[in-house]
């Protein structure tokens, strides 16, 4: 059986406007998806836990040391929009 | 009527004082031109990768030691996702199961009564980039045209303490805010500048009938920066609900602001839906582990905190109020135990410490350590004013040339003549002086009217030029005019 | 010019390449330039790169030559020209994933396998063609068209590295880079005729790497034969402070075993992985017959059964996109990138810059682990999956007490049409079948091509090793490579070349 997924509400999460038509085949195509990911809960996994680096290791730091930064220009000139050696965007609020 | 109680939380955010930034090496510094302090990292270019700062975690295990947390061994950064233009990555590296410190606590003194407040969690985060709106909205967000952004600030390391909802008033509050920033800055791990917003609280209010077990709808007001602010908005807040709940309303779960200048907290706009951080192990980063060794490598390490400090302070002596004025001052502290050890009475050093010294320093806007004031010469002023030898006015001044820098107390009264005379003959002599010149005063007193004693004893003060011990004029004009 | 014919240097393998350097048959120049004439007569039937850097690569080729005349070497790559997957950021060069989101972005920064490459005397020619953000299986899923396999151009060249793929393959570059989240390098290794590895996670830098799936991904190389392979390898690896999941260890000797061969060797052949429901009858003889190749020279072979890869897919397809989810967030055209001129908020200019600048397959992950990690359903979906890879890991972990190695096809068919599966997502991920278990475990893997099918495909064989285990895994591939006695080119490696 397909998931059923509320796919509007995970779009406006993802930030992603998408067309009804969009939405729709998104939506179903998750449905299959999933229901293959599904699978997953079938193995039993009591006690197991989650591994989310593969390799055993902890505790990688930096020195408390600074170096040189970019130049803003380097990074300004990719921007889509800037005011005054700032990045610019639209209204936040409606 | 209902008599009601609030139930208050405070979460505050701490900028650690590093040199550089938490994940890259950007100074760890927002002045400057905007934009300037941006690397690869707290840009998030595609491809930067974090690397967290050992400076930091340093920083955020003295915090938690000093709370008395438990120090979990293995802790987790995690990414806590939404969007918004001022967070890069448009996720903040954060913490959530397993941060590095929970189940610590603090004690503050609130009216004489020890209060304590449990600490839920200490965690690291890291600092989001500054907006600033523009358009009709006069700098703020609402009406502005549109934003500019800045990321010097974004990914200077924040520490986030949250307490346990054990505040009940507005007083404990502000205390609990107090006693932390103090706790910060003997730790000197951050600057704890409120107006500058490298300490800041967010509050969480909400009120309920005395004796219920069930908390009410909270609201929580964000980004609070001053102390004074803390309790101001905690009193308009606890006023507020109790107002809505009479009213027969209902108070809202919402962010609310705190504006300074109306003094009154207004709602932002609420998302239509709680917010869904789908938190994640950041997989760009390794867990955190603590070894029993490296906690008590960084516990030996920490310095005595106020708390401490205040109780050792008051045992030599210092009252209440000026042991917490002493403790909040190394320099001061070090004078008042230097005099101490010369022989001063600690109450007495710590009211001229408290007292003239610092009102001096403030005055003349120099630091207590650039003065000729030492813990040695204090001790000299406390000791000739318990002998008698110096009024409490004469003392100020004699102080005051101290602290110019003009000598030692016993110098400075007497080559200001200010030292008192208690030669009990030159009074005598001044007092004969004066009774021969009033008799009728004197016959007054001896028919029981004692009006005329005080022009006595000021006649025969200022015989003396002052400098007479005004108790040993009073014993002997008693004596003398007495039936 | 006093050396071989210029045409021929692109086919030389690198290392013949750095023989003919050193003796001053050639120079870094005549190589680059050899490259280049294949790329000016392929690019146009395959569109495997996206950039070529000819004032960059000039001047390294000739800096490489400067340094050989006053005899400096920095190495096996020195004038060698590689090409980079387009998702590895150079500085000043155009660097897009190919996403429309980072159409004409220009990175104000070098990725550190650039910097490395750079400083071993590398000659980078250019940026190759990928699915983009490196999601897919066939190249197909490039915002700037696909690109094509040279064995066969109405194929595709694997993915999600087809272009790195391509070029190698076909001769205008002597090697190139790749990343592997889930089999990237090693299937379209498979599908090109070509040597494609993974190492271990964590001995390649990924700063700088355009992240996909962070606990997946590594950057690895392609290349003609396996001692090219330890080469590439070599250069690029080793511990990187600024990433804080690179392993901080000197790095193994990934060519000290290559010319041991496999006597006394316990080597494992994966048995899901021989299931003729899901692999090709061919590809499942193809591998039967090396194994037994490889008993006859002295290994013993055993058959190894790893149950839970058969949910390795399944939990692969929930890991990656809900990392994926968050880290392509950043793209949100505030900073740089596409940004959409709809009118509105800072939220709906985000909203449509995102709609608007990523590709189908991309939303389509994007969706997919958002959903995954959503409140409500992460432990259904996201967590299960990593308690999942902890018990691939503990499986593979098992295994290598047993035997050094595991071998078993990369991929379940050989290259597949342009199209064919391009509307069918879950029959995509299949392609990816038996390489994700290394990806899920961390662990090292190499493809090498054995044979071609009846269509005239190469066929790819896996050799896998437990995590730091390239010393071994190199051992058995360079002795897979040689029984192979694999030799075929892409034909439009010899057409072209040899009626120019
Ligand atoms: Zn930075």
């Amino acid at each position: 059986m397909p998931v059923e997924i509320d796919i509007v509400k995970v779009a406006a999460l993802a930030r992603l406007a998408l067309t009804e038509e969009e939405l729709d085949t998104f939506g179903s195509q998750l449905g299959d998806i999933l229901e293959h990911a599904e699978r997953v809960q079938a193995l039993p996994t009591d006690g197991v836990p989650p591994t989310s680096h593969p390799l055993p290791m902890v505790n990688a730091f930096r020195e408390d040391v600074t170096a040189e930064c970019l130049d803003r220009e380097s990074f300004l000139r990719s921007a889509p929009d800037t005011a005054g050696g700032q990045f610019r965007v639209p209204r936040i609020l409606a | 009527m209902t008599v009601w109680e609030a139930v208050i939380g405070i979460e505050t955010h701490v900028e650690l004082s590093t040199e550089s930034k938490m994940f890259c090496s950007c100074p760890a510094d927002a002045e400057g031109e905007p934009n300037t302090a941006c690397c690869p990292v707290c840009l998030a270019l595609p491809g930067a990768l974090p690397v967290p700062n050992g400076k930091a975690i340093e920083g955020i295990l003295k915090i938690g030691l000093a709370l008395d947390c438990d120090i979990n061994e293995s802790s987790i950064f995690y990414r806590k996702n939404y969007f918004y233009p001022d967070l890069p990555k448009n996720y903040q590296i954060s913490q959530y199961t397993f941060p590095v410190c929970e189940h610590g606590h603090i004690e503050i003194d609130v009216d004489g009564a020890s209060v304590r407040i449990g600490i839920t969690r200490v965690h690291m985060e890291e600092d989001t980039g500054k907006s600033t709106h523009v358009g009709d909205g006069d700098g703020r967000i609402h009406g502005a045209d549109h934003t500019l952004l800045d990321f010097n600030r974004a990914g200077i390391p924040l520490v986030e303490i949250v307490t346990e909802p054990d505040i009940r008033t507005s007083q404990e509050a502000r205390a609990y805010g107090a006693e932390l920033q103090r706790i910060v800055l003997a730790l000197g791990v951050s600057d704890a500048k409120l107006e500058a917003g490298s300490m800041r609280f967010d509050v969480n209010v909400s009120v309920r009938p005395v004796g219920a077990k069930e908390l009410g709808t909270r609201t929580e007001t964000k980004n609070v920066n001053s102390l004074r602010s803390v309790q101001r908005t905690i009193d308009y807040e606890i006023d507020r609900q109790i107002k809505v709940l009479e009213a027969g309303g209902e108070v809202r779960l919402e962010t609310r602001h705190w504006n300074e200048n109306t003094g009154v907290t207004t709602s932002m706009r609420t998302k239509e839906e709680s917010e869904d951080y789908r938190y994640f192990q950041d997989p760009d980063l390794l867990p955190l582990e603590v070894t029993p060794a490296w906690q008590s490598e960084i516990r030996s390490g920490l310095p005595e905190l106020p708390a401490i400090t205040r109780a050792r302070l008051a045992t030599l002596g210092a009252d209440m109020i000026a042991a917490g004025v002493l403790a909040d001052s190394s320099d001061l502290a070090a004078l008042f135990e230097e005099a101490v050890e010369a022989g001063a009475s600690g109450r007495a050093a710590g009211i001229w410490l408290t007292g003239e010294v610092v009102a001096y320093t403030r005055r003349s806007d120099v630091a207590v350590l650039e003065t000729g004031l030492t813990g040695g010469r204090l001790a000299e002023l406390t000791a000739m004013v318990e002998a008698g030898k110096l009024s409490s006015s004469a003392a100020k001044k004699v102080l005051i040339a101290v602290l110019e820098g003009e000598g030692s107390p016993e110098e400075i009264a007497e080559s200001k003549e200010l030292l008192q005379v208690s030669d009990i003959t030159a009074i005598e002599a001044a007092i004969d002086h004066v009774l021969a010149e009033n008799a009728d005063a004197v016959d007054k007193i001896r028919g029981g009217d004692m009006k005329p004693f005080g022009f006595l004893v000021g006649q025969v003060m200022r015989q003396m030029g002052g400098r007479a011990d005004p108790k040993v004029v009073r014993d002997l004009l008693t004596d003398r005019t007495a039936g | 010019m006093t050396g071989p014919d210029i045409a021929d240097l692109a086919d030389l393998t690198i290392a013949e390449a750095g023989t003919g350097l050193r003796s001053g048959d050639f120079t870094s120049t005549d190589l680059l330039a050899a490259v280049t004439k294949r790329a000016s007569a392929t690019e146009a039937h395959l569109h495997a790169y996206l950039t070529l850097d000819h004032e960059g690569s000039t001047r390294a080729a000739e800096a490489a030559d400067a340094s050989f005349a006053v005899g400096e070497d920095r190495g096996p790559l020195q004038g060698i020209p590689v090409a980079l997957k387009d998702n590895m950021c150079t500085l000043g060069i155009e660097t897009t994933a190919s996403s429309k989101i980072l159409d004409g972005w220009i990175p104000p920064y070098d990725a550190t396998i650039v910097t490395r490459l750079k400083a071993a005397g590398a000659v980078i020619t250019g940026k190759t063609n990928l699915d983009e953000f490196a999601m897919g299986s066939s190249t197909e899923n490039s915002a700037y068209g696909p690109t094509r396999n040279p064995w066969n151009t109405d194929r595709v060249p694997g993915g999600s590295s087809g272009g790195s793929a391509a070029v190698t393959a076909v001769g205008s570059a002597l090697g190139s880079f790749g990343s592997d989240t889930g089999g990237s390098i090693r299937q379209p290794a498979a599908l090109t005729g070509l040597v494609g590895m993974k190492p271990t996670y964590g001995i390649v830098s990924r700063y700088g790497l355009i992240a996909f799936a962070s606990s997946l991904d590594q950057i690895g190389p392609f290349s003609r034969t396996v001692e090219d392979s330890v080469l590439l390898l070599e250069t690029i690896s080793g511990f990187d402070p600024k990433d804080a999941t690179s392993i901080n260890a000197p790095v193994p000797n990934f060519g000290g075993s290559l010319g041991r061969g496999v006597s006394g060797m316990r080597i494992g052949v994966v048995t899901e992985f021989l299931n003729g429901d899901v692999i090709d009858s061919q590809i499942i003889a193809a591998t039967r017959g090396m194994a037994d190749k490889l008993q006859d020279a002295g290994a013993e072979i055993v058959e190894v059964s790893l149950p839970s890869t058969e949910y390795s897919l399944s939990a692969y397809y929930l890991i990656a996109p809900a990392e994926c989810s968050s880290n392509l967030a950043r793209f949100d055209g505030v900073r740089y990138g596409h940004r959409s001129n709809v009118e509105g908020t800072t939220e709906d200019m985000m909203s449509h810059s995102r709609a608007e600048g990523f590709g189908p397959e991309v939303i389509r992950r994007i969706l997919l682990g958002t959903y995954a990690l959503s409140a409500g359903y992460y432990d259904a979906f996201y967590g299960q999956a990593q308690r999942v890879r902890t018990l691939v890991r503990r499986e593979f972990a098992s295994a290598y007490e047993q035997v050094d190695a595991l071998i078993s096809p990369t991929t379940p068919t050989t290259a597949f049409a342009i199209g064919e599966k391009s509307d069918d997502p879950i029959a995509m991920y299949y392609s990816d079948l038996c390489t994700i278990p290394s990806n899920l475990a961390g662990d090292p893997a190499i493809s090498v091509p054995i044979a071609l099918d009846d269509a005239g495909l190469p066929i790819g064989f896996q050799v896998m090793a437990p995590a730091l285990g390239e010393e071994v895994m190199y051992r058995v591939a360079a002795y897979v490579e040689r029984l192979a006695g694999f030799t075929a080119r892409a034909s439009l490696a010899t057409s072209e070349v040899v009626a120019p």
